[in-house]
């Protein structure tokens, strides 16, 4: 039978003769490292990390090639937990920008980055969602409720309203950051 | 339950033993199963009352589980739990009482636990098992888990896997996981796409409510159509209601059936009195069927070799501190085993190469140049990934000398 407890009270005995803790790569970097190799940027979306050694923590600069959001340069920061992959990564559009599913603080409606979160998507999985909000700005679940209306009842005004944002102009007595390239 | 039996004015350390009377028996003589090295017993009390045990969740199985670690001679017990406590619990979680509706689970049953069983420490958290990281995890010995959910375990499973550590022996938890769920699986299951995939193809414009006849009455007769399909018995209404309510039918005695079970492989374990289960090449899972007569049968769940939380631990990689990243790289393809072409390297600290995104590359191109000395430690954790695999290798540096 093998005796458990006094097999490890004899190796621990041996073990502290020998040096401290060593690192050990966390689940949260193992997966995001395999996410990152498995990321289609293409030509319109591209990454920054401010500290290479630290993957949990990077910029997304996406740069809309069609749509209403076209010439436009925006950036997201992306902030993951040692919870990854079971918990979602923390995404936020670091500009101010008119859109009906980002607020002014930043803040993104995207149902996979909250309730529809699981654990087998992955960063590609949100990044294809980002990038979606710019090709089909969705007013149906709005976080900016103005703008969702603005699309909803004169899409061509909407239009209008998102070039203007864009240049840095103001709409509905907000303005915004210019984002164009 | 069984009274405390302990001397009131006892001092710790020299309680009596009278309530351990029976316990003692197995503790103080060896039987048929114990080593030629086995020694009967103060050092088996002693691993008993020192071993630091975590029980995870403290509803219907663990109320019993902590009911009987107490009773079993543990003193050290952890118990985590982040749901509160529902007046639909009360019939079998007997460590609750109607005033206790609405308070947190683990800190009730800790201390009903602690009031009834003299000298056993039990210490609470409320909250969810992803709250606490591994240095929580590592203080313990074991752990049991009485859990009602198919992620929780498998969070836990990976977490205790992930500590391990091949060189310590004491970063591995055993782990013993008792499960009851409601019985007659595949009848539920036809009750389940009744539910779920024939409702929405055939009546997809009403809103289920479970609370109307007639749609449990559809549902019913969906499912029992299907059940006869392929010759399965057993789909009744009550069963339909009960399967599209979510209700899982908890029954007490095969909750104590269970967590029995599971306090009896951890007395095993700690006191090395009998061969528990787990071992490998040993049976490791116990099931137990009570709805027909009292049917339990015990085997080997074998390992699966590409198992995506076991099969890939760290393995020793020896390496030339002089050698340069470069170098290494290269060496990696031609490695028999496993051909890494296109490999990207990190350690917990420092990242090594990442052959994408590009942004990445271009930053961490620097490294290539640079000897493994200047970049890693010995015996630091190197993990690498390939396109070509699903899984991250892990090794353990190992510099030559």
């Amino acid at each position: 039978m093998l005796k458990i407890w006094s097999m490890k009270q004899k190796q621990q005995q041996a073990e502290n003769a020998q040096t401290g803790k060593k690192k050990k790569v966390t689940a949260a970097q193992l997966r995001v490292q395999k996410d990152l190799s498995e990321l289609s940027l293409g030509s319109t979306m591209r990454t920054e990390f401010p500290n290479p050694d630290d993957i949990l923590n990077f910029t997304l600069t996406i740069e809309p090639d069609e749509g209403m959001y076209k010439g436009g340069r925006f950036h997201f920061s992306f902030a993951i937990n040692q919870n990854f992959p079971h918990d979602p990564p923390k995404v936020k559009c670091t500009q101010k920008i008119y859109h009906p599913n980002i607020d002014m603080e930043g803040n993104i409606c995207l149902n996979i980055l909250r309730e529809d979160w699981k654990p087998v998507l992955n960063l590609n999985a949100v990044i294809v969602g980002l990038q979606f909000l710019f090709l089909e700005p969705n007013a149906s679940d709005p976080l900016n409720k103005e703008a969702a209306e603005d699309l909803k009842t004169n899409r061509e005004g909407f239009k209008r309203n998102v070039r203007s944002s864009m240049g840095g102009g103001s709409v509905k007595g907000q303005t915004f950051e210019r984002v164009l390239k | 339950m069984e009274m405390d039996g302990a001397d009131p004015n006892g001092v710790p350390g020299e309680v009596d033993r009278k309530r351990w009377t029976y316990l003692d028996r197995i503790l103080n003589r060896p039987g048929p199963f114990t080593d030629e090295e086995w020694v009967p017993g103060e050092p088996n009390i002693e691993s008993l009352e020192r071993m630091k045990i975590l029980v995870i969740g403290a509803g219907g199985l663990g109320c019993e589980i902590l009911k009987n670690l107490a009773l079993s001679g543990f003193k050290d017990i952890h118990v985590i739990d982040m749901d509160t406590i529902d007046v639909s619990n009360l019939n079998r979680q007997f460590l609750f009482r109607q005033a206790d509706v609405g308070r947190p689970k683990a800190e009730v049953a800790a201390q009903f636990v602690e009031k009834r069983v003299r000298g056993v420490k039990i210490t609470p958290f409320c909250g969810k098992i992803q709250d606490k990281d591994e240095d929580y995890y590592m203080q313990f010995g074991m752990v049991i888990c009485g859990l009602d959910s198919i992620e929780a375990r498998r969070w836990i499973n990976a977490t205790l896997v992930g500590m391990v550590d091949n060189d310590d022996a004491d970063t591995l938890k055993p782990l013993i996981d008792g499960g009851t769920e409601g019985f007659k699986g595949q009848a539920r299951h036809c009750i389940e796409w009744a539910h779920i995939i024939a409702w929405e193809e055939e009546r997809k414009d009403d809103t289920l409510d479970t609370d109307d006849p007639e749609h449990i009455t559809w549902l019913y007769q969906k499912a029992l159509a299907r059940a006869n399909e392929f010759n399965i018995p057993g789909v009744t209404y009550s069963m339909t209601q009960g399967v599209v309510k979510n209700i899982i039918p908890a029954i007490a005695s095969t909750n104590a059936i269970v967590a029995a079970a599971c306090c009896n492989e951890a007395f095993k374990i700690v006191t090395s009195t009998n061969p528990p289960l787990g071992f490998p090449g040993t049976n490791n899972y116990m099931m137990y069927t009570g709805d027909d007569s009292v049917y339990t049968y015990t085997f080997e769940h074998s390992k699966k070799d590409d198992c995506p939380v076991c099969g890939n631990l760290a393995k020793n990689l020896e390496v030339d501190p002089n050698m340069t990243l470069e170098e290494f790289i290269a060496s990696l393809a031609e490695k028999p085993e496993a051909q890494l072409k296109k490999p990207t390297l990190r350690t917990e600290e420092k990242s090594l190469y990442y052959q994408s995104p590009p942004s990445l590359e271009e930053q961490t191109r620097p490294n290539l140049k640079k000897k493994f000395s200047e970049l890693v430690s010995d015996g630091e954790q190197l993990a690498v990934s390939d396109p070509a695999f699903q899984i991250v290798f892990k090794f353990k540096l190992v510099f030559k000398k």
